[in-house]
């Protein structure tokens, strides 16, 4: 419970700026930190349990079938990971209050920062792999709004979509692969998948369900080769970098390689890539890092450096690697942070954050060289701060695994990457704070509120390095054990003794001020291509075949239905030709007169629409006339339902069309006169081809049972009525109508929503002849009893919801048509927005209402009632479902038509 | 019989899709309507034609196919709501654009 609400407050917090917008930016701030603080503490209360190597856990059971469930999870790595989002997300927070200018718009950077907080804590707290992968497509797309929250820049928006498409591409390959891992492990639980490693690793599908795993982690991850969003998302704003690409967004993928480290690694496969492309991404970043005259592109390469050693970590399968991994995770975010908000700080002092104009700040910027300091020497893993502990942990392991058949390869190259680091770092503090440059307006600290929040971070890893057991031992070794699935006890120290691995640091850090001598001569080099530009190229080539394929099409509609029309019956031919079939074997119904007759007054009316088509008037008469005709086959073809419905959904097309027409400019005799031989080429043949489908298919009987023996057998026992066509519709598919009601209502709104703000069109001045007015008057309570009737019989003879709702509305628009709109609206206060609301939630609550005793949505009841001096009669509670959708007919029709009829901007 | 309701669907389509194609939203809107008459004779008449025996319970048997029927029922009060929906288009674009063409210009 505790779990699920820690796992809720972030997103909370990302409501605070709406409910706050008063306040300020501070009061928002404080708003969204009181929730994560929240957070935080509600945490800590779980943290000793953890400490101890308890899994805290809590689940509801929502579709056991497909194993989907809220299942969270709070062990040793996900306290860690948990315990550096929010409490980074806190001092971010802090940061990005003091950080954003008065015309940043802090109510959806803050809400933004919220989402992204909550999304990245749900993958880490996840007990269910469906769940988590929600999670991190969400991180997907709010890292998406972050990195683009200043859309104003063209780099802001172009790295927002990169990360995007980079993200959201290794996104859809980690749902393929999490999929697979959960059909191999036969469950979507972490905790039942984390136990079954050889199950796993035995699998066929245990080389592509890695390959895809790690597609996801990787792009996350940023490694080699998808490292370059990372550097194109520093388009974002400062205390972005520092929350993203120090503790959370690139640690995402960190995280999933540590969570499925039980069941994945040791295999040849996961050491080869893992540490492989790890080793790779680690050399890259730290060289191009070398070269970057941006200081926030420079601590990017740093960061991809950075994750590809603890990817490396991870890569070598050992219990002391896993600990390296964790330990340095936690130093990476704490160094990391700090150095992105004193870039910021920079930034902001000195309106520059490039190398080559910077330096000197040491003696006008003390407090912010002092942070720098102290978080440049952890990244360079100078002793005595944490930085130094884990990465000499790493050369520690480095040096003791045999890598491509050699004793030595890995320590030297990892000796190496460790010796480029430390030139990154040295050339960042050197170029910024050291160096004669004179400034003319000399830039100062900032006042607590910008540096507060990394001086804390800075401190931390001195604390960290110079006490490790005591401030981080129990955590790291927790979380270690979660990585390894076996209890691991951390043992970190400052001093070894003089070992392999001291002399390997010893060489990187004078490495690294090798590399810094040979800075200048090294900034000659041809810069190295960047990616980030191919895969720009990549995405424009695929959009410019797009959009030559869609150029392809005729922006005008009827070139487009001629094609649409034609594809049909030449697919219709196709299947014809080369298909199967068997000669009609019905017995055929013989022709009647009277059928035949009003057969022959369809088509004559049908044909002739369009050669009155100037005249509206006439051709809005043929086609009622049709429809008329068409009810009537209904009628005679045994389907009274759908003749009642016909009939009176004509008067509502004929009235709405005869409305329109008063707005609408006349077709000219010459348009229609026009002969149009293609258009009448393709009219000829698809009615051909509807004619041959539709005799062809009456010819012969259902090629399969037909499953309404079903709804005739239960219509009366089930359903409680004897009109079976009813029965289908409020009963035994009553969710099908409910969606319908619920479109025809939102047509209606969307046609209410369409005629606002149009301009009036000049009406006529209608007359109301006092006959007309004085018999729809006399006539009003005689429909509204008709279509009580409708209703009523409904479930057991034709009529029905539908039906019963377009007579009354057909009623209130007789009222219309005879005494005027104002006329009526005064009279009847109807408010039909309010008539489709509540028809909507009458067919709502009778589907809620059974699931109160546990049965399905739109369960319904049926049983005999009583009354004094009536008979007994069967009463259903899909009646009230029907009294819904009368409801909401009533209200849609209404609605619609009063739209139109305002539009007119009728006379007085 | 089977004859006069495929022709009557095949002639209505045929007469629908010349109205469509004409560039006008007021036949577009007229050419959809009788579409949809045959669409909807279309689909009842895949419950085959059985004329004289209502699906009702307690009469005459074998009743025809009431399934087809039913979804042919919101098919016809859905399609009104599409009609309405175009009739407003058709009106806003006339209102604001002052020709009455489908297409721009």
């Amino acid at each position: 419970m505790l779990l699920a609400l820690i796992a809720a407050l972030p997103f909370a917090g990302a409501m605070m700026p709406a409910l706050l917008r008063g306040a300020g930016r501070s009061g928002m701030t404080l708003g969204c930190a009181a929730a994560t603080g929240l957070a935080f503490v509600l945490l800590m209360t779980q943290a000793p349990a953890v400490l101890a190597g308890a899994v805290v856990e809590a689940r509801w059971v929502w579709l056991p079938a497909l194993g989907l469930e809220a299942h969270f999870r709070l062990d040793g790595l996900a306290l860690l990971f948990a315990g550096l989002i929010l409490g980074m997300g806190l001092l971010v927070l802090l940061y990005a209050r003091f950080y954003l200018s008065e015309r940043d718009n802090a109510a959806s950077f803050l809400g933004y920062l919220m989402l992204f907080q909550g999304a990245m804590l749900g993958i880490v707290i996840s007990g269910n792999i469906l769940m988590m992968l929600v999670f991190w497509e969400m991180t997907s797309l709010a890292s998406f709004l972050l990195i683009g929250f200043w859309h104003h820049k063209p780099e802001a928006r172009r790295g927002a979509m990169i990360s995007l498409a980079l993200t959201g591409a290794g996104g859809l390959a980690l749902i393929a692969g999490l999929l697979m891992l959960g059909q191999i492990a036969g469950s979507s639980d972490l905790s039942v998948i984390l136990a079954q490693r050889d199950v796993v690793q035995d699998s066929p599908l245990y080389l592509p369900m890695l390959l895809l795993i790690l597609l996801g982690a990787f792009t996350k991850s940023a490694q080699v080769p998808f490292q370059f969003w990372l550097p194109q998302a520093m388009a974002a704003p400062t205390p972005v970098s520092a929350y993203l690409h120090s503790a959370t967004m690139v640690k995402a993928g960190i995280f999933l390689l540590a969570r499925l480290w039980p069941v994945l690694s040791g295999t040849p496969e996961w050491v080869a890539l893992v540490t492989g492309f790890g080793l790779a991404t680690m050399l890259l970043g730290a060289w191009l890092a070398l070269f970057k005259d941006d200081l926030k592109a420079l601590l990017a390469y740093s960061t991809v450096s950075q994750l590809g050693l603890i990817t490396l970590l991870l890569g070598l399968g050992t219990t002391a690697a896993a600990v390296a991994a964790v330990f340095h995770i936690v130093n990476h975010a704490l160094f990391k942070a700090a150095l992105f908000m004193t870039a910021g700080i920079v930034d902001h002092a000195a309106h520059d954050r490039s190398i080559a104009g910077l330096g000197g700040l040491a003696r006008l910027m003390p407090i912010s060289f002092g942070v720098a300091t102290l978080a440049v020497l952890s990244m360079a893993g100078v002793p005595p701060l944490a930085g130094f502990l884990s990465k000499e942990m790493l050369v520690e392991e480095a040096a003791r695994t045999t890598f491509a058949g050699s004793g030595w390869v890995l320590a030297a190259l990892v000796t190496l990457a460790a010796a480029l680091s430390v030139g990154y770092s040295l050339r960042f503090l050197v170029a910024v704070f050291l160096g004669p440059k004179l400034w003319a307006a000399p830039p100062r600290d900032p006042g607590a509120g910008l540096l507060l929040a990394p001086a804390l971070l800075a401190l931390a890893g001195l604390a960290i390095g110079v006490a490790p057991m005591l401030l981080a031992g129990d955590l790291v070794s927790v979380a270690a054990s979660a990585v390894t699935g076996d209890p691991v006890q951390a043992k970190i120290a400052l001093w070894h003794g003089p070992n392999t691995a001291l002399w390997l640091s010893v060489a990187a850090i004078g490495g690294g001020f090798v590399w810094l001598g040979l800075e200048p001569r090294l900034q000659r080099l041809p810069a190295a291509p960047d990616a980030a530009n191919g895969f720009a190229r990549g995405l424009q080539f695929l959009t410019d075949i797009a959009g030559r394929v869609t150029s392809a099409q005729s922006d005008r509609l009827a070139p487009m239905l001629g094609l649409l029309v034609l594809a049909a019956a030449g697919l219709g031919l196709l299947a014809f030709l080369t298909g199967q079939h068997l000669p009609g074997s019905t017995a055929l119904v013989l022709p009647e007169l009277a059928p035949t007759v009003v057969w022959t007054g369809l088509i004559a009316a049908v044909i002739a629409v369009p050669f009155v088509l100037h005249n509206r008037v006439l051709s809005v008469a043929l086609m009622g006339l049709a429809g008329l005709v068409v009810a009537l086959g209904f009628a005679y073809m045994a389907a009274p339902d759908l003749a009642l419905t016909q009939i009176s959904v004509e008067v509502v097309t004929i009235l709405l069309l005869l409305l329109a027409l008063g707005i609408l400019p006349t077709i000219s005799v010459r348009d229609v006169a026009r002969p149009r031989l293609p258009q009448l080429c393709l009219a000829i043949v698809a009615g051909l081809g509807m004619t041959a489908l539709a005799y062809a298919m009456l010819a012969r009987g259902a090629a399969f049972e037909p499953i309404s023996a079903f709804h005739i057998a239960q219509s009366v026992p089930g359903a409680g009525g004897t009109n079976a066509v009813n029965t289908i519709i409020v009963d035994f598919r009553s969710y099908d109508t409910y969606g319908e009601i619920i479109v025809l209502g939102i047509a209606a709104l969307v046609i209410a929503a369409l005629s606002e703000g149009l301009p009036r069109a000049p009406g006529p001045r209608v007359a109301h002849p006092i006959i007309f007015t004085s018999v729809s008057q006399l006539l009003f309570p005689f429909v509204l009893l008709v279509a009580v009737h409708m209703f009523l019989r409904g479930h057991n003879l034709p009529g029905g919801g539908f039906v019963a709702g377009l007579v009354v509305a057909i009623a209130l628009l007789m009222q219309v048509m005879a005494s005027g709109q104002d006329w009526t609206a005064r009279r009847m206060r109807l408010n039909t927005t309010m008539l489709i609301s509540a028809g909507v939630l009458t067919a709502t609550g009778m589907g809620l209402w059974p699931m109160l005793t546990g049965r399905p949505f739109l369960s319904s009841n049926h049983g005999y009632v009583t009354l004094p001096g009536l008979a007994p009669f069967e009463l259903a509670t899909a009646m009230v479902f029907d009294l819904g959708v009368m409801l909401c007919v009533t209200g849609a029709v209404l609605l619609a038509l009063s739209s139109i009829t305002r539009l007119r901007g009728e006379a007085h | 019989m089977e004859m006069l309701l495929a022709s009557a669907i095949g002639v209505l389509t045929s007469v629908g899709v010349y109205l469509a194609l004409m560039r006008t939203s007021f036949a577009l809107i007229l050419g959809l309507s009788l579409i949809s008459y045959a669409v909807n004779l279309f689909l009842f008449a895949a419950g085959r034609l059985a004329p004289g025996f209502p699906p009702i319970i307690g009469g005459l048997t074998p009743m025809t196919d009431p399934l087809p029927q039913a979804l042919v029922l919101t098919a016809i009060v859905i399609s009104f709501g599409m009609t309405a929906v175009l009739v407003m288009l058709a009106l806003g674009s006339y209102l604001l654009g002052g020709h009455d063409g489908v297409d721009e210009g």
